[in-house]
This record gives structure tokens, C-alpha cells and sequence, in this order.
């Protein structure tokens, strides 16, 4: 039978499994959006509307970063399309699978800065894995095939598709007939490890005598954490994880040295920078890990095992690359060490663990505390226990950030959901959507800043209309604390526009969208309110914790520094 | 060899003749700061593909990092540095020259003859002339006619082939 673009779109995303869409309509995607509304009502496919184009693609972030599906988006042309950029080049950094329809012009009028008209395809080509302008309705179906493979597999990335509205339209209709498999010459994500990098690997590791693990967010998308630890365990190497790759490894187990990084552990940034021999898996060696990278980790041999291989040898020059998916990489290393039936020097590594246990000593995340104000480590540490560790953390971007990876400890992969290669504030509340959507019933919290929520502060009414009962924790300083703690440090305390004049009552505010809003000012409330949030199921609640205003994030390397350059408080 | 030292290099790259295929690989070299000496594009004896040939320049490293960047983008069928091996590379001109005199006109006829280049217009003293052969041919015969005076230039930036039987081809599905 023929069917209308239109319906080929929904017809696609039925075969593809999407159980739900985030999106805001308009009219270059009314065809689209009338089908979508039946298939909502045949119970096939839910739409989500939020409240601003940034939002859904935030929100599909969220909705995939927390389960193994892409996320998938709709938006209209022009201005929405525009406002999904920011969300589109986050999931570009941050390797998320996501799938984004835009509506555009009609053919004919493309090109002639016609009524909401933008390229989006050209706006978009550098941050997007690949993206398509679709010029025939019987090309429709084999593009969202090709979309969705090439979003989900190898690196995950997001793909954009273009979608004139006349091939949506009821004169432009065609066979449908879904792809069982696709055949792309120009694309193939199957990569083959090399078994000489595997051997040359377990040949360093088994010479080492200062190892260490450093993962990244790759270990968390290639569903690798059991393998993992196994690995880890069996070597008995300290390891730590970058911002993206929080929970790919126990946060409590005794092996591991806290996150690395600008604001890492001395203990992990320490055993890096003293290391003789460093296991780079699914990171990439970003420039807020490295520090500067003239001092980078002069004794370290590197071995780097990446699906992506122009990860490897871009920043850092390894000495064994492997390239592959993490999971299949890692259990043929173990097999590996089983074969060779030999351990490193055990005695050296003994020494090691002495060596890094000194740094331990020095309790760097340890803060200063008063009866009067409430400090944020703290908020971010009763809110870890009591949580029992097991609620998932979207954090936005800056100091609450960093102090809720400091201080909650993820036990477990896909909890925590940040955004880390672009660093864009009003990332969080959406992506809670996103997560507490694909995750009902479980605990989704929000940590934010009084900058960062105002930024997407309208999602509030998505949370109202589909009762998502997130537990927004908001670190209110009064300041863009991170632009402020820089300005105390390089800029002579210099407080260029960081300072939040004009704060809306939040509480009022959460409240006018239906919500419940909390202001907590007193330390001896921090737990009530916390555990009060926790404990209603159904309500979303707005915890305004009022905190210390000048507090700075702690250890710290500074610009240009190498690790082993911490600055502690 | 010292791998910092800047190279040129010959990158002949086979893609998906796609509307957008030349811009993601220009869009790839400006985004990165990757220099482009050159850029030529045409489909092939397939016309679903387009074969490319860019010349750029740069150490060990950033080369690297342009083969394994061109190799991820999803058009690109294959990629080859084809100035690490035996090859072939030619670049065709048009210059354009007027002689004041006849005695002129003959010493750029003979310099074409030399150059094995060909003049394919004459028009009130103007030869439009064409050549071919590698850059540093081109360039000696630009500056070989250059005490004339030359109107206008044409290069259609470097084309490049292996030598030998091994070709840059999509493999059979
Ligand atoms: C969209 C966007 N604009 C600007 C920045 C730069 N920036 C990074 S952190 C930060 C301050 C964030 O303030 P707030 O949300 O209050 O969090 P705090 O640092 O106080 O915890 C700013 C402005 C950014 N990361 N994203």
C-alpha cells in the first residue's frame, strides 16, 4: 500500500522500537505531528512536549544516556530546528544517540530564504555524527534506517534528518517498505582488534610496576562494567574515571582513587602523574583531564583502547592502541592473562598501593563546615547516603557539578548524567525528564545552580504535565559560582558579572508551576528536606538549599599545571 | 625523518557522490585548522562516487589525525595518503599572456614548444595557453613567460593516481 510521508515517518520509528519522542511542533511539521497524534492514541509512540526546542533534545539526551535506546526527537524548522542546536552539539561531545527530525520548507521554496527557513543541515554538519536532507519521500525510509544504525553504533553520535513538508503532505506517497539491513559501503562501525595489540598489551601490563586504570564515559556506553571490574580486580591496579565514566567502576570499592581531572582527587591525579603505566580505556585524554600536556605523566607508558580511532594518539602519543569496543577488548585481555598464567611484581605493586595511600592521607575532599551556613559537599553528601547511592544525578554545569561528582558516589554505570565535553548549563532538569520518563518509579534528581536552572527553568511545566516527580536539588550561591571561583583565582577577585542580581523566589516559583518548592538556609535541615523529597513519589520538589557564597571546588588544578600541581584547600 | 616537520602530502579520498560531500570534508579541514594547498573533486567511472584529491601539509602527527577524521566522516568510502607511495600527479593551467611585439610572440610559442604546453587562443596579441604536468612544471613555466605580461591564471589544483595496480575502490558488496 502506499502511505503518505508522513506516515512512513511513523510507520519507521514503530519498526525502530521508539516508545517515546520529545518535541514541539510547528509548521513545517504539522503532517508529522498529525500522524504522531494518532499513533499516540493507538498507544504506540508518546509524545513529549517540552517547553523550549533545547529542552527535548536534553531531554532525549537524558532518555538515552539512561537506557541503552537512542533518543529521539522532533522539531520544526527554522528557529526550532536553531534552538535544538545547543542540545545537538551536546550530544555530539558527549557521544549520545540521538535521532532528530527537522521540519523544512517545502521543496521548492528551499534556497529562497523563504518563512522560517534555515540550513540546517549546513548549521548543523559539524556537530552531528552525519545528517540528511531528504529530497524524495522514496528515499524516507531508508534515511531513518540509516540514521538510527549510524547513531547507535560504533561511537554513538547524533544524526539529524531534514524533512521538506512537502514529502510529508498527502501528495507525496510512496511504497513503504522498512530495510531489514542496510548495506553502506561509506560506513563500517565493525572494527577488528588486532590480537598483536592485545599481546603487546598484557606484555606492559605484566611488565608494570606503577599501573594504572583511567576510564572514561566509553566503559558506561559499551556496557562494560562487569567486565570492568573483573579486569581490575584481578590485576589489583588502583583506577579512576573521568567526569563522563562516573560509575563505570564501584565508587566504594577500596581500588578505586576517586575521579582525575581539574578537579579529580590528589590521589587519582597523583598516581597518574607518577605512574610508569597508564590503561586508558574509552577516555580521551581531554584537556580537563590532562592538565598541561608538556607535563603530562612523564614516566607513564600509555596503552589506549578506544572504538574511535581518531581518539587515539590525538591529544597524547600512546604506546599501544587498541581499537574497539570496550566490553569485547576487555574480556580478550582477561583471556589473554589467563593464557600468559603470570602476575606483575607483586611487591612493586604492594609499594605502589603504600605510595598512593600517602596521598590518600591527605583527605583532600575534605571541607570546612559551620553551624551557619550550609555548605554544598555537604548537601551533595547526606543527599548520596541518603539515597542509599541509587538515584540517578543530571547535574548542569559548575561548582554543584563538580562537588556532586565529588561527593555522591556512583556505584553503578548510567546513574550519573552530566554534561561534560560541552559543559552546558540547563542541561539538567531536561535531561531528569528524559531519565525519570524512560525510568518510572525510580529516584531522578536535578543538581543544579541558581544560573543553570533559569536557563531551562520553563521545563518545569513538562514536569507538571507528565508528573515527573524529580528531586531538584539547587545549589543557590547567588553567584555563577564557577565564573566567580576563576575570577577569585586570575582575575584579582574581579567579580565580572558573576554575581546572580535578580533571583526569583524559586520557591514561589516551583509552586506557581504546580510543584512543591523548599527553601532550606539552615544546616540542620539540609537531611529533613532531603529525605522529605525522597520520600514522596509522586511530587516534584524544588529544594532551594541557600549556601555558602564564596565556597570554591577543591583540589584544583590550575591552568597550565601539570597533575601532580593540585591546588588543595 | 623528523615527524615534526611539515610534509606535503597527497590525500586522494573516494565518497559517496552525496549533495553535502564536499563541504563535510572543507568543513572537517576549517574546523579543525587543517590546511588545504588544494582541492579537486569530480564523480568517477561510477557516478555514485566522487573521487577527491587534496594536498595539504603538516607534521606526522596532524596527518594522522586528518586520515582517521576523513576515514569517520560517514560519506567516505576510502582514503588514501597516496604520497607515501609511487605515484603520479598532475595539475593543468591556463595562462593567459599578451606580447607587446611579434618578436614576443614567437619567444612565447617557443617557450610553449619547450614546456610541451599548448596554445589553444590567440586573440589581438593574446595567447591563452595550456599545460600540464606536476606543480613544480607548472611553476617553472610560470616563471619562464613571467617577463611577459600575464593576464590571467587558471590551476585546477593537483590531481593524483598510484602507480601500479593497486586503486583506491569501493570494495564489491
Ligand atoms: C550555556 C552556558 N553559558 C555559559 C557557561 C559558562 N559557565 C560555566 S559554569 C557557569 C556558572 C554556573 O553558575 P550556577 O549554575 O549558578 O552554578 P554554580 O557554579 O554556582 O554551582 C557559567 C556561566 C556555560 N557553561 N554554559
Amino acid at each position: 500500500m502506499e502511505l503518505t510521508g508522513a506516515k512512513i515517518f511513523v510507520e519507521c520509528l514503530k519498526a525502530e522500537g521508539v516508545d517515546t519522542i520529545f518535541g514541539y511542533p510547528g509548521g513545517a511539521v504539522l503532517y508529522l505531528y498529525d500522524e504522531l497524534e494518532k499513533a499516540e492514541r493507538d498507544g504506540d509512540i508518546r509524545h513529549i512536549l517540552a517547553r523550549h526546542e533545547q529542552g527535548a533534545i536534553h531531554a532525549a539526551e537524558g532518555y538515552a544516556k539512561s537506557t541503552d535506546k537512542p533518543g529521539v526527537a522532533i522539531v520544526t524548522s527554522g528557529p526550532g530546528a536553531t534552538n535544538a542546536v545547543t542540545g545537538i552539539a551536546d550530544a555530539y561531545m558527549d557521544s549520545v544517540p540521538l535521532v532528530v527530525f527537522t521540519g523544512q520548507v517545502p521543496r521548492h521554496l528551499i534556497g529562497n530564504d523563504a518563512f522560517q527557513e534555515v540550513d540546517i543541515v549546513g548549521i548543523t554538519r559539524p556537530c552531528v555524527k552525519h545528517n540528511f536532507l531528504v529530497m524524495d519521500v522514496k528515499d524516507l525510509a531508508e534515511t531513518i534506517k540509516k540514521a538510527f544504525h549510524i547513531a547507535t553504533t560504533g561511537r554513538p553520535g547524533p544524526v539529524l534528518i531534514d524533512i521538506p513538508k512537502d514529502i510529508t503532505d498527502d501528495n507525496a506517497k510512496c511504497e513503504f517498505h522498512y530495510p531489514e539491513s542496510l548495506d553502506m559501503r561509506s560506513y563500517n562501525p565493525k572494527v577488528q582488534t588486532k590480537e598483536s595489540d592485545i599481546k603487546q598489551a598484557v606484555e606492559m601490563i605484566l611488565a608494570s610496576e606503577r599501573p594504572i586504570i583511567y576510564t572514561g564515559g566509553g566503559v558506561i556506553m559499551s556496557g562494560a562494567s562487569n567486565e570492568l571490574k573483573d579486569f581490575t580486580q584481578r590485576l589489583n591496579f588502583p583506577i579512576t574515571n573521568t567526569l563522563m565514566g562516573l560509575g563505570a567502576y564501584p565508587a566504594t570499592d577500596k581500588q578505586f582513587v576517586g575521579m582525575l581531572g581539574m578537579h579529580g582527587t590528589y590521589e587519582a591525579n597523583m598516581s597518574m602523574h607518577y605512574s610508569d603505566l597508564i590503561i586508558a580505556i574509552g577516555a580521551r585524554f581531554d584537556d580537563r583531564v590532562t592538565g598541561n600536556i608538556e607535563k603530562f605523566c612523564p614516566d607513564a607508558k600509555i596503552i589506549h583502547v578506544d572504538i574511535d580511532p581518531a581518539s587515539i594518539s590525538k591529544n597524547i602519543k600512546v604506546d599501544c592502541s587498541i581499537v574497539g569496543d570496550v566490553k569485547p577488548v576487555l574480556l580478550e585481555l582477561g583471556k589473554e592473562l589467563d593464557r600468559r598464567g603470570a602476575k606483575p611484581d607483586q611487591q612493586a605493586l604492594a609499594n605502589w598501593w603504600k605510595r598512593i595511600a600517602t596521598w590518600q592521607e591527605k583527605n583532600c575532599l575534605a571541607y570546612n563546615t559551620n553551624e551557619k551556613t550550609i555548605k554544598a559537599q555537604y548537601v551533595m553528601q547526606k543527599f548520596w547516603e541518603i539515597s542509599a547511592g541509587d538515584s540517578y544525578v543530571c547535574s548542569d554545569v559548575g561548582q554543584h557539578q563538580m562537588w556532586a561528582a565529588q561527593y555522591y558516589k556512583f556505584d553503578k554505570p548510567n546513574r550519573w548524567i552530566n554534561s561534560g565535553g560541552l559543559g552546558t548549563m540547563g542541561f539538567g532538569l531536561p535531561a531528569a525528564m528524559g531519565v525519570q520518563l524512560a525510568n518510572p518509579g525510580a529516584d531522578v534528581a536535578c543538581v543544579t545552580g541558581d544560573g543553570s536552572i533559569q536557563m531551562c527553568i520553563q521545563e518545569l511545566g513538562t514536569c507538571k504535565q507528565y508528573d515527573l516527580p524529580i528531586n531538584i536539588i539547587s545549589l543557590n550561591n547567588g553567584f555563577l559560582g564557577m565564573v566567580r571561583q576563576w575570577q577569585e583565582f586570575f582575575y584579582q577577585k574581579n567579580y565580572a558579572m558573576s554575581y546572580n542580581e535578580a533571583l526569583p523566589d524559586f520557591v514561589k516559583l516551583a509552586e506557581a508551576y504546580g510543584h512543591v518548592g523548599v527553601r532550606i538556609d539552615n544546616p540542620a535541615d539540609v537531611e529533613g528536606a532531603l529525605k522529605e523529597a525522597l520520600d514522596d513519589k509522586k511530587r516534584l520538589y524544588f529544594l532551594d538549599f541557600i549556601t555558602e557564597a564564596e565556597e570554591n571546588v577543591y583540589p584544583m588544578i590550575p591552568a597550565g599545571a601539570g597533575l601532580n600541581e593540585m591546588k588543595l584547600l | 625523518m623528523n615527524s615534526t616537520t611539515n610534509k606535503r602530502h597527497v590525500i586522494s579520498i573516494l565518497m559517496e557522490n552525496e549533495a553535502g560531500a564536499l563541504s563535510r570534508v572543507a568543513g572537517l579541514f576549517s574546523a579543525r585548522g587543517y590546511n588545504i594547498e588544494s582541492l579537486t573533486v569530480a564523480p568517477t567511472e561510477d557516478a555514485s562516487l566522487s573521487r577527491m584529491t587534496l594536498v595539504t601539509r603538516g607534521n606526522d602527527d596532524i596527518i594522522e589525525q586528518i586520515l582517521k577524521q576523513l576515514n569517520k566522516l560517514i560519506d567516505v568510502v576510502k582514503v588514501h595518503d597516496i604520497s607515501e607511495f609511487d605515484h603520479i600527479e598532475r595539475e593543468m593551467m591556463f595562462i593567459k599572456i599578451s606580447a607587446s611585439n611579434n618578436e614576443d610572440c614567437a619567444s612565447i610559442k617557443r617557450m610553449s614548444d619547450i614546456f610541451k604546453a599548448r596554445i589553444i587562443d590567440v586573440k589581438n596579441k593574446t595567447f591563452t595557453i595550456e599545460i600540464s604536468g606536476d606543480r613544480s612544471k607548472l611553476d617553472a613555466f610560470v616563471s619562464a613567460v613571467s617577463d611577459y605580461n600575464i593576464i590571467e591564471i587558471v590551476r585546477s589544483g593537483c590531481i593524483g593516481i598510484s602507480r601500479g595496480s593497486c586503486a583506491l575502490k569501493a570494495e564489491e558488496a
